[in-house]
């Protein structure tokens, strides 16, 4: 079974990527570094990533979000992170990320921050 | 009642499961609460995906050794690889600013941070240890 599941959701100009299992250290976190590098080559550069569904993360999981993150910058683009579960939380936390990144528990509400 | 299990796994990413679950069942029957696992299994993860990835670097021909030990101190976990080893405290702090944006460099801060005690050295017969204990 994959370790991870990543849904791909559109709302107006922004995907949403809803991300289920774990984002560790190979498959997960290649995955997402792929699906990013998909959506920015058709030229979405509004990305949501929802993490309420992912149970575990490591530092590779964490280091990929960052990737991420300055991916989309380098595309003038934005990415924003929605529904943190505490471990996660804690984590970007730990590592003074929580200062990196827009983090919404609302979607609605991190939708509009996109406008 | 001190408890110990000691395993060699290869240098695949696989291995970093395998440990993990490896170390969940022992915590488990050792009777420790899902907070302490979750922190050993943190902790398990970040040494393991350490010593294939930086220390073996992926070597087929290198395994790395693991050991777990239940006590009245607590959960000790030792990892040992057998790369040319590095030195801990030249690793650039990923809290500073400077270093906010780099994609790596963030597992030893987790070691730290949840774990009570730390430390690396080299092996006498060649690789590094890494050696974590947990207090309960």
């Amino acid at each position: 079974m994959a370790d991870i599941t990543i849904t791909e959701r559109q709302a107006g100009d922004v995907t949403i990527l809803d991300l289920s299992g774990k984002v560790t250290i190979g498959e997960g976190s290649v995955a997402l570094r792929t699906t990013i590098r998909r959506l920015l080559g058709e030229g979405k550069n509004k990305i949501l990533l929802n993490l309420g569904g992912v149970g575990y993360i490591d530092s590779s999981g964490i280091g990929e979000l960052v990737s991420s993150f300055t991916a989309v910058n380098k595309e003038k683009g934005t990415l924003k992170l929605l529904k943190l579960t505490q471990k996660i939380q804690d984590l970007l936390a730990i590592t003074k990320l929580l200062t990196v990144f827009d983090v919404f528990d609302d979607e609605s509400e991190a939708l509009s921050s996109f406008e | 009642m001190a408890e110990t299990k000691e395993f060699r796994l290869s240098s695949r990413i696989e291995s970093v499961d395998e440990a993990a679950l490896e170390a969940e069942e022992f915590a488990k029957l050792s009777g420790f609460d899902a907070d302490f696992i979750s922190a050993i299994d943190l902790a398990v993860r970040e040494s393991v995906a350490n010593a294939v990835k930086h220390g073996n670097k992926f070597d087929l021909t290198k395994q790395v050794e693991i050991t777990f030990a239940t006590s009245a101190k607590g959960f000790e976990i030792v990892v040992r690889d057998f790369g040319p080893g590095f030195a801990p405290d030249e690793i650039p702090d990923p809290t500073n600013p400077a270093n906010l944006l780099k994609a790596t460099g963030r597992g030893i801060l987790f070691m730290r941070s949840f774990m009570d005690e730390v430390e690396w050295f080299n092996h006498d017969r060649g690789g590094m240890v890494v050696k974590m204990l947990k207090k309960r």
